[in-house]
């Protein structure tokens, strides 16, 4: 079982160095390969260089590879818990809940006056604000999921909760002017860039912890795909895993969602390209598996937004489902069958 | 008949089986009063709407019982843990696989679960087990295929050898022959009826051929309205308690081929 996919993993891993390196020898500026590596491994010669490595583009790459491998383990938890292929990691109004908090700074702060207004709208504010709202949202779908013994009711509750938060914004955006309104936006494009190492240390303490409870939920995992009653016939506690489950997806899309804003697609894609391509269903093969393909698509994605040479970056958001889907149906229609 | 009260895998005393809302209990079936012995093949026949279903979801703690006593290796089943229990007690049920995007080994393998690490990582002894679960059914062939790739009867066999890994005493399975043809049912009986002999398990099913379990059951629980009857199928017939089973305006039980006959 194991040998099946040591080459697999092996040659993953080689990509997504590769992407890397791609990834931070490309942006608005051209800067020499030569420089680049020098400036992540020793430092360069030339300072401006050096300063566009380190303190931009590296995070950047960086930021990346958590948001992708992130969205793809999120996803794929959501998928397996629910059973249903349509899964992904805001199914649970992870992202509606963090729409509704970043609305309520940006777009709020002309109900609420002025001075509440520039006090708030600072890059911080939206990460808190995001969080909250995905945090609240995700109380609430916890302290559900205890009492609903039927996993569908509690998918449909997310639903439902994502439904009361856009008709919120709505309202919200009805008050507002069009700058507000652009500014949130901007924020619904996500963005890999501009969070500092201080940010991204945040980020990645509370993406790893996300991380560590999914790994602890393989075993889990694995027996759900057998239903629910064959998993309580082996002994797992359906409600413990279920609630370690649903909060790691929280912990790690709802970090996300904070930091680079609601990236959309990849958690529904990724989990479909690994089952197709590594042909199994085993969560111990998957796990690994849908974090470096989460990885990968991400870094070329973020590749493909930052025109090279040039000062435009596309919206992400855009780039992810504009790469990505293509991706899917073309597996889709060659395998003409969808493994789940 | 003789009983040897020693080997009592899985007793019941005066249990109700059924459903229980916030206002209302509905019951199924009462009175049920069930001692089976270890390595015995015991089928469970009864109409349809009979509440065999409930019975063994009860008995394998799927839901609750309204009141009465279940023994598991004289051990109330309320007070065993679900890992106890999982060691103690596999189940084959009717509900399809969530994925079939598992090999047959994978699957089997998940039987194991009760016994691997907090990763599921297979020791020695657990891959001997699945290997020996996989000669016992007779399925080594399978054993690379995905389970979409399968019969019906082929994934009831998988299913069957998934129970087998577990290691437990007893086997409990809801329906194992519904969906298979003739040969197949027949197929499946003779199996469990071979690993009951073979490993010393004790293996309970509920199934509508009664006329294959009859003829290859150690014991059978019949399951009629307002009482359950439990023994010998030969004593059963003697007492005529087939005839009584269904309406008598279609079918009717024949004593000397154990068998039910269309009226003409």
């Amino acid at each position: 079982m194991k040998t099946n996919y040591t080459y697999s993993f092996i040659t993953l891993t080689v990509v997504l160095i590769f992407c890397f390196i791609l990834n931070i020898s490309l942006g608005s500026i051209n800067i020499p390969f030569s420089e680049v590596i020098s400036s992540v491994f020793s430092s360069s010669q030339n300072e401006t260089y050096q300063i566009i490595i380190t303190e931009f583009r590296l995070p950047k790459a960086i930021t990346a590879i958590l948001v992708g491998s992130g969205l793809g383990i999120a996803g794929l938890l959501m998928q397996t818990l629910f059973r249903n292929a349509l899964a992904g990691p805001f199914v649970l109004g992870i992202s509606s809940g963090a729409s509704l908090g970043v609305a309520i700074v940006i777009l709020g702060s002309s109900l609420f006056g002025g001075l509440f207004a520039t006090v708030l709208i600072s890059k911080w504010s939206i990460i808190i604000a995001a969080s909250l709202g995905s945090f609240l949202v995700l109380m609430a779908v916890l302290a559900v999921s205890t009492k609903v013994r039927d996993t569908m009711a509690i998918l449909i509750i997310g639903l439902m909760f994502g439904s009361i938060t856009a008709a919120v914004v709505s309202v919200l955006s009805y008050f507002s002017s069009a700058e507000q309104l652009q500014q949130y936006i901007f924020w619904g494009f996500g963005s890999l860039s501009n969070l500092s190492w201080e940010e991204l240390f945040i980020f990645t303490g509370i993406y790893s912890l996300g991380i560590i409870l999914s790994i602890l939920s393989i075993k889990g995992l694995n027996a759900f795909l057998l239903g629910d009653n064959y998993a309580k016939s082996l002994g797992i506690n359906l409600l413990q895993n279920r609630f370690i489950i649903i909060f790691a997806t929280s912990l790690i899309a709802g970090t996300i969602t904070a930091f680079a804003g609601p990236i959309a697609f990849i958690g529904l894609a990724i989990p479909h390209l690994t089952r197709q391509i590594f042909k199994t269903s085993n969560h111990k093969v998957l796990l690994p598996a849908v974090f470096l393909f989460g990885a990968i698509i991400m870094l070329i994605c973020d590749s493909v937004a930052q025109v090279p040479n040039n000062d435009y970056t596309l919206p992400i958001n855009a780039i992810t489902a504009l790469i990505g889907a293509p991706i899917v149906i073309w597996l889709l229609v060659k395998k003409g069958k969808m493994l789940f | 008949m003789t009983k040897t009260n020693s080997n009592l895998i899985l007793q019941t005393h005066q249990l109700s089986v059924g459903y229980r809302t916030k206002k209302v209990e509905t019951t199924i079936a009462s009175n049920i009063n069930l001692q089976l012995q270890s390595g015995q093949l015991i089928g469970l026949v009864g109409a349809n709407g009979i509440g065999k279903s409930t019975l063994l979801r009860t008995l394998i703690k799927v839901q609750p019982s309204l009141s009465g006593k279940i023994l598991l290796n004289n051990k109330d089943l309320n007070f065993t843990s679900n890992l106890e229990l999982a060691k103690q007690l596999s189940i084959v049920l009717t509900e399809p696989l969530l994925s079939k995007n598992l090999s047959v080994f994978e699957l089997i393998a998940l039987g194991r679960h009760p016994y691997t690490n907090w990763v599921g990582n297979l020791s020695d002894k657990d891959l001997s087990v699945i290997n020996n679960a996989i000669d016992l059914i007779n399925i080594s062939d399978l054993k690379d295929k995905k389970c979409y790739q399968l019969s019906d009867g082929q994934l009831q066999k998988v299913m069957i050898a998934r129970a087998l890994a577990q290691d437990t005493a007893i086997i409990i399975l809801d329906e194992p022959t519904s969906h298979l043809d003739m040969y197949h049912k027949a197929y499946i009986l003779k199996l469990l009826q071979k690993l009951t002999k073979e490993t010393g398990k004790t293996i309970l099913f509920s199934s509508h051929e009664i006329d294959l379990a009859i003829q290859l059951c150690d014991t059978m629980i019949v399951m009629q309205k307002g009482h359950v009857v439990y023994d010998q199928p030969c004593n059963l017939i003697k007492n005529g308690v087939f005839e009584t089973l269904f309406p008598k305006d279609l079918i009717a039980f024949d004593n000397l081929t154990g068998s039910f006959k269309v009226s003409k």
